[in-house]
């Protein structure tokens, strides 16, 4: 296992270096579809361009990010390159990394739910083998680092590489079973872009999970914990807004990034949904748009967590894919971050209905990006409609992927627990629909 | 009244083509400056200089220098924000020794006209499109081909349209309009009708293609002429390169066509006091445009002036032949269940190695030219050519060499997954580049879709092999080239035929170079690959 992942380690360093030093590079960092205006490195070096002059980074409405990524790039602008390569290897490593974890749970799972007959008895071949899942850490560690989403991200050097590496810190902490540390990685995450806070409700269930609390609303045991998960995580997250305060010495930093992420107020194109709309509206509704906008990415929460509550690890990958969808600035470095996660789901292959059909929407979508882009900024032949039109299909290609790997992982989880060949009252072969 | 009004006017336009025509040798920038100068425009120069990638027939040498001569003619009463350009490349001998002295008549004409409420920029470039590519650069702050040039001292505002001239001879018998650009980019088709409907005011015979419109459109003669002037526009539009000066402005959103004047044996004859009056009839309707040139189609095929075939009845034929490729897709994915682990890093191998032999085609031959030059006794621009053409018959042994490199992968799963990978590459592909030039992706489509949905290993090796080659991207530039030859009624031999496809390859690659055209890394980077892909494929062991 090391020599590969070695191997994989040297390739991704060398295609990232050959980026780097090449001409593309300026034509990668000025692309709409990597580079949003939270995370573009231009900004970034305004940011502390502005910093070195003694002004507020923040006038000026054109820096975004958060007062303690200032800082850190504040000592590591020189070595940018090397900040976002470590980054990217972090992610992968992290991820690769918590397969094992979560393999040794699975296994224990599996075994005891078969010895107390919990699950059927004809659906072994559902279950999963060590000799399949040995390859899961490389193929997520490729999947990531090999990812032409998270190269272009990288050459960029868009700060989502960095937000990245904080998420996937996050759910390592989370799996390793260490809720202080994952609190307070959650609150870093959150603190960033605030979409994060919707994974405090996995994080939740998972630590629930572990330490055999039932999910009862009853019971004190379950409030005495996430009482102290959620001070643990709010605690932080005060700490850290503090701690910015102090940094800069105003609360300017909150209307800038946390007020931008809400209200939406630069409509450059994107692989987003919301541009378009916003561009279209009329001021009067603008904000009842971004409450319904935003909700959405709040609103799947709940209803997940309730149907996923003995899921969490799950639950975490819909609900980064969902944010990554749904936030108002997305670019494909946060499309890249689920995507590596797929492989450790590679079971659920055979219960896959759209998967052909979503990956040829996906790669069509991702080959029209820069071609409609063209004729519409530079021939002048095509409109705004035709990029729309292909974010729409791109996010439509998105969401089919999520809601079939729901169904798919749903489904073997009733075959578990049903048998896998289902039959009606009369014997006949039943098929088995999502409602 | 126009400039026919007034007959000594008349008598003092001939006069001043007739002193213009001697041939200019080089560029007289100092009496082209004065000569403007005295017609009250405001002129100015720029250099420009750029070092060819190597040294191609025309230019014989590395670097090309050039002067433009450009000068300003302001609007008397209007806010300077808007301009029209009007150009004639000046090259040196024969080739188009009458527009530059048409140019300083309009100039002239114009100078005293009140009506004017665009700024009009008279531009005599030298070296044609190189000319008007560092002009054009300057104009508008970009660098985007490498060229060096000094900065524009003057400017007028944004440029709304442009006109191109070439003219041979003081009296014509037709006029051709040449609409495509770079990367088969095309002018507003208003800009195409509004032109011919002033030659038919004005009885002024106007062609397309260099051929004659024909109004019985229901014989079969009429409907073949028409076919093959379509096709001729099919075949300019693929290569990608700019037909005319007018070819560079498209990329800046300019609308720009070129006009030039063809004197043929015909006994009906225009001079060049009509030809002036159709372009000062152009440059005042272009005047009075309250926007740019929107309102009407930018993807067109024309097989007549008077007939367009619009994106809506074309694109639908190439959808359905991309169409075949992704149902052959959807058929290869049905039978292939994804094996995981090792089996898509063995489709990973052929892919790999077919782009960096296209990597290989698209860098080595201009990096290797010098090496080429020292040990082999041929010039430049054939060692860049036949270098690339080395290569390209090199990929053909790829396969044998790849399945040694490999272990395992001798499966019926292994071909299938490479093919449905190809095939939807190929969609992609072809998708995308229809939607930049459509003329170059049907092209390709056509040829390439029949032979590569259909290709398994199972087939007859020998004949599949051929048909292979015989359809391959290479072999398609060869028939166009052919095919182009038949439609001009210019038929060549074959080994004349071989000498244009060369110097086709050259020119595409100078023309990648120098002005981004996209033809031939596409050829190289893409296509190329992917019928590699599908060669690989049929000498699966």
């Amino acid at each position: 296992m090391a020599a590969p992942l070695t191997l994989l380690l040297i390739v991704a360093v060398t295609i990232r270096a050959v980026l780097f030093r090449s001409s593309l590079a300026e034509l990668i960092s000025a692309r709409v579809e990597v580079v949003s205006p939270l995370n573009a490195w231009k900004r970034v070096v305004e940011g502390l361009a502005l910093l070195d002059l003694g002004v507020s980074p923040y006038s000026g409405d054109v820096f975004h990010e958060t007062p303690l990524m200032i800082y850190l790039f504040h000592f590591t602008v020189d070595y940018a390159e090397i900040v976002f390569i470590v980054s990217a290897y972090f992610v992968d490593c992290l991820s690769c990394f918590l397969k094992p974890l979560d393999r040794a749970k699975m296994f224990r799972k599996q075994k005891y739910a078969l010895e107390s007959d919990r699950y059927s008895a004809d659906c072994l071949e559902l279950l999963r083998s060590p000799k399949e899942m040995f390859y899961i850490p490389l193929k997520v560690a490729m999947f990531y680092l090999l990812n032409p989403f998270t190269i272009l991200s990288c050459v960029a050097k868009s700060t989502c590489g960095l937000n990245n590496a904080i998420i996937a810190l996050f759910i390592f902490c989370t799996l390793k079973g260490s809720a202080l540390l994952s609190g307070i990685l959650l609150a870093l995450a959150t603190y960033q872009s605030i979409y994060p806070l919707t994974l405090f409700a996995p994080a939740l269930l998972f630590f629930l999970q572990r330490l055999y609390i039932p999910v009862n609303l009853r019971r004190s045991s379950f409030w005495f914990f996430t009482l102290q998960y959620a001070f643990m995580y709010v605690g932080s997250l005060v700490v850290i807004t503090g701690l910015s305060f102090f940094l800069l010495g105003s609360w300017d930093f909150i209307p800038s990034v946390y007020g931008f992420i809400f209200s939406v107020p630069d409509l450059t194109p994107n692989i987003g949904l919301f541009w378009y709309f916003f561009a279209e509206m009329f001021e009067h509704f603008r904000l009842f748009f971004s409450c319904v906008f935003q909700i959405n990415v709040f609103f799947y929460t709940i209803p997940l967590s309730i149907k996923l509550k003995e899921h969490p690890v799950f639950l975490i990958f819909m609900q980064i894919a969902i944010i990554s969808i749904f936030k108002s600035y997305p670019t494909v470095g946060d499309v890249a971050l689920y995507m590596a996660f797929l492989p450790a789901w590679s079971h659920l292959y055979r219960f896959l209905r759209n998967i052909f059909l979503v990956s040829c929407v996906l790669l069509a979508c991702s080959a029209l990006f820069p071609v409609l882009w063209h004729l519409w900024i530079y021939a002048g032949s095509a409109n705004s409609n035709f990029y729309y039109a292909i974010t729409l299909l791109f996010n439509f290609g998105q969401i089919l992927l999520v809601a079939d790997y729901f169904y798919a992982y749903l489904r073997r989880e009733h075959h578990l627990t049903h048998g896998l060949y289902l039959k009606k009252k009369d014997g006949t072969e039943a098929t088995l629909v999502l409602k | 009244m126009g400039l026919l009004s007034d007959p000594s006017r008349r008598k003092v336009l001939t006069g001043l083509l007739t002193r213009l025509n001697t041939p200019i040798c080089g560029m007289p920038v100092e009496w082209l400056v004065k000569a403007m100068q005295s017609r009250g425009l405001e002129v100015f120069t720029q250099s420009f200089s750029r070092k060819l990638p190597f040294p191609d027939e025309n230019k014989e040498r590395y670097m090309v220098r050039g002067t433009n001569v450009y000068g300003i003619l302001r609007a008397p009463r209007a806010p300077r924000t808007e301009a029209l350009v009007i150009s004639a490349p000046c090259s040196p001998g024969d080739s188009n020794n009458q527009a530059v002295g048409l140019l300083l008549a309009l100039a002239q004409y114009f100078r005293n006209q009140v009506y004017w409420a665009k700024d009009i920029i008279f531009l005599v470039n030298e070296h044609d499109l190189m000319g008007t590519q560092a002009w054009l650069e300057a104009y508008h702050h970009t660098n985007i081909t490498g060229m060096e040039y000094s900065p524009l001292q003057g400017r007028a505002g944004s440029i709304q349209a442009a006109l191109s001239l070439e003219l041979s001879s003081d009296v014509i018998t037709s006029l051709d309009l040449i609409l495509e650009g770079l990367n088969g980019q095309l002018p507003n088709l208003d800009l195409a009708n509004l032109f011919y409907a002033f030659c038919q005011k004005l009885g002024v015979l106007c062609t397309i293609q260099g051929k004659l419109q024909r109004n019985d459109w229901d014989t079969a003669e009429g409907y073949t002429h028409a076919a093959q002037t379509m096709m001729l526009m099919v075949l300019k539009q693929a290569c990608g390169r700019s037909w005319g000066d007018h070819g560079l402005f498209l990329r800046y959103h300019i609308e720009a066509a070129s006009v030039r004047g063809i004197n043929s044996f015909r006994h009906y004859k225009t001079d060049a006091a009509t030809i002036g009056r159709l372009l000062e009839g152009m440059v005042r309707k272009l005047n009075n445009l309250l926007e740019r040139l929107h309102q009407s189609y930018f993807f067109y095929l024309l097989p007549s002036l008077s007939r367009f075939v619009s994106i809506g009845c074309y694109m639908l034929a190439f959808g359905l032949l991309v169409v075949i490729l992704l149902l052959r897709g959807v058929t290869e994915a049905q039978q292939v269940s994804l094996p995981s682990g090792p089996g898509v890093l063995t489709v990973l191998t052929p892919v790999v190695i077919s782009h960096l032999t296209g990597v290989a085609l698209y860098l080595l031959p201009v990096h290797l030219q010098e090496m080429a030059v020292e040990h082999f006794p041929v010039s430049e621009t054939e060692a860049v050519v036949l270098t690339a053409v080395a290569i390209y018959t090199a990929g053909l042994a790829l396969p044998h060499n790849t399945q040694r490199l490999l272990s395992g992968e001798g499966t019926e799963q292994g071909w299938k997954v490479l093919k449905l990978t190809a095939l939807l590459y190929l969609a992609v592909l072809l998708g995308c580049t229809a939607l930049i030039n459509f003329s170059l992706g049907f092209i390709l489509a056509v040829t390439l879709v029949p032979i590569t949905a259909s290709m398994t290993p199972h087939m007859p090796k020998a004949l599949s092999a051929l048909v292979m080659v015989l359809l391959s991207p290479a072999f398609t530039v060869l028939y166009c080239v052919f095919i182009y030859q038949e439609l001009i009624e210019a038929p060549v031999s074959v080994s004349e035929g071989w000498m244009l496809f060369l110097s086709v390859i050259s020119q595409g690659i100078l023309d990648h170079a120098l002005y981004g055209s996209l033809v031939y890394p596409l050829l190289a980077l893409f296509i190329y690959p992917c019928w590699l892909m599908f060669w690989n494929i049929l000498f699966w062991s």
